[in-house]
């Protein structure tokens, strides 16, 4: 894949969290690691004069680009975008929606493979991110970490020996560090046992969000969690805990599935392939139907079901039947009367064109 | 069922929150649901965290509120009352001004308040460089301010100058990056 130069290359292609590969794909969708940085010269982003803001784009955009993980970068200033093409930005999760909101010299350098970026001006001057397919918090963490040494090669990072990493918010303090998996528990939240897991997951002191981070609500059982403390253990430590309880939680949804499959197997199939119905053959469907049909499909995918589509267009649905990509592929605004229209379209010719073997990008 | 937003229409659309450490079932119309969007829940989500913030901080400091809320920073100027009130600290600077009503609240957020991570890896001419940009950024807002138009144009020239040999220098290391 070839770095895209320009806003209409970055849409035309697929981000790489959506191809559904790396491990544990049927389950784990995506996993990210973010850093957040601030420059120790300039007040935090919503305390620094307009001009100071201007200031920390140019040299943070500068310094990054000259760094190897984002010389092939692509750097988008919030305030030249659309608001559908910010909207875009937030709905493939490579901006925040405070960054999204347009206002203020803000930007995002997003690296040529896709998997790296850089929020610059958001709650804090710098918010790294790394966004791989699949459960690969080692590389997810690494691809951060060897990121920020370059960049601090060139740029002063407000940092104290007893607090660490200086941040806006003082929940962020330490190693700035917020690691994530985004994982499907479609059979514990079927057997009611989701409630359990969840409890047990934030007792050891991990957090709990929707599909769009922080107090999103859970659609299509999609989870993510992550880790809530970054003051008093390494980066090293919060990514292991991380990565142990999430195995815990992928062995209990296997577990789950198994016993679903032995005592309900038709029923579940029945569900599976009625979602799958509905989506090949809906003529009017709202977004979050579609998260959650979808829901059903990827837990056939991965039992196993022949003849569904592959996890790469369920996860490409997720993020090109929301609103702002929707009306971007249409070139104009919909209503959201409208909208559910061209998202059935939408949905129907994706699925004909995976059961052809004919996968197209938007 | 009726939509818990505006009571009138059919819910339709049902979704889960987690918040506070549990879930609750919503039940809205469409319509509803259209208008409350997701920006909508994240900005709400952003006075909790103040709110939550400000709790915190309050608990612990009550007794000397009147005292402790007027200690202010002296790079940003920003007053602890106005942190409580927000939850964002202003500058790093803040984490010394404001140190001894922040560990306690740190403590409280993380259980601990000592670093355990990584360090900066200090930096060489590139961040002398960019300090020097930023520098130059900082002079033409002053220039502007005191509508000095000639001192603005020549430093805004500086800035181009600069950035323009950082370009350069980063299309001929990518260059070299490619022919190596």
């Amino acid at each position: 894949m070839s770095a895209p130069r320009d806003f209409a290359e970055l849409f035309s292609t697929t981000s790489p969290w959506l191809q559904g590969s790396g491990p544990n794909s049927e389950m784990v969708l995506s996993t990210r690691v973010r850093l957040a940085r601030n420059l120790s010269e300039v007040p935090f982003t919503h305390r620094a004069r307009e001009e100071q803001l201007y200031g920390v784009l140019a040299s943070v955009s500068a310094a990054a680009q000259s760094s190897p993980a984002f010389s092939d970068g692509l750097l988008l200033r919030m305030n030249e975008c659309t608001p559908i093409e910010r909207q875009v930005l937030v709905e493939r999760h490579l901006v925040s929606h405070e960054l999204g909101d347009g206002a203020r010299p803000r930007g995002i350098l997003i690296a040529g493979d896709q998997r790296l970026s850089l929020m610059i001006n958001e709650e804090d001057h710098l918010r790294l991110q790394s966004l791989t397919p699949g459960f690969q918090l080692a590389e997810a963490w690494s691809l951060a970490d060897q990121a920020d040494d370059q960049l601090n090669q060139s740029l002063e990072f407000a940092f104290s020996e007893e607090i660490g990493y200086l941040t806006s918010c003082p929940t962020n303090a330490g190693t700035g560090l917020r690691a994530s998996v985004l994982i499907h528990l479609p059979a514990l939240v079927l057997l009611e046992e989701i409630q359990r897991v969840l409890k047990s997951i934030m007792q050891v002191g991990l957090n709990v969000r929707g599909l769009y981070g922080e107090h999103s609500e859970v659609m299509g059982n999609l989870f993510q969690i992550s880790n809530q403390t970054t003051l008093g253990r390494s980066e090293r430590d919060s990514i292991d805990s991380l990565e142990r309880v999430t195995r815990q939680i992928i062995e209990t949804e296997e577990r789950a599935r198994e016993r679903m499959m032995r005592d309900a197997r038709v029923q579940i199939e029945d569900k599976v392939w009625r979602a799958y119905g509905t989506l090949r053959y809906c003529r009017s469907i709202h977004a979050r139907e579609v998260i959650n049909l979808c829901s059903a499909v990827r837990l056939g995918v991965a039992m196993e079901l022949p003849g569904l589509c592959p996890l790469r267009t369920l996860n490409e649905l997720l993020v090109l039947t929301q609103p702002a990509h929707l009306q971007r592929i249409h070139g104009s605004e919909l209503s959201p009367a409208d909208r559910n229209i061209v998202r059935a379209q939408l949905v129907r010719e994706r699925l004909a064109a995976a059961e052809h073997g004919t996968g197209t990008n938007p | 069922m009726l939509c818990q937003i505006c009571g009138k229409n059919p819910a339709t659309v049902h979704f889960t929150e987690i918040h506070d450490n549990k879930m609750s079932e919503i039940h809205v119309c469409e319509r509803c649901a259209e208008e409350k969007g997701m920006a909508a829940s994240a900005s709400q989500h952003k006075f909790e965290i103040a709110d939550l913030l400000a709790g915190m901080v309050d608990a612990m400091t009550r007794t000397d509120e009147e005292r402790v809320g007027h200690v202010q920073c002296p790079r940003c100027g920003l007053q602890y009352s106005s942190f409580k009130e927000t939850g964002r600290l202003g500058c790093s600077e803040c984490y010394t001004a404001f140190q001894f009503q922040l560990r306690p609240l740190l403590r409280r957020i993380h259980g601990d308040t000592k670093h355990r991570g990584k360090t900066p890896t200090h930096g060489s001419a590139g961040a002398e460089r960019s300090r020097q940009i930023q520098r130059l950024h900082d002079d033409l807002q002053r220039a502007v301010e005191r509508e000095d138009f000639e001192s603005a144009a020549s430093i805004r020239d500086q800035v181009r100058k600069l950035e323009a040999e950082l370009q350069a220098e980063r299309a001929a290391a990518h260059g070299a990056e490619h022919s190596s």
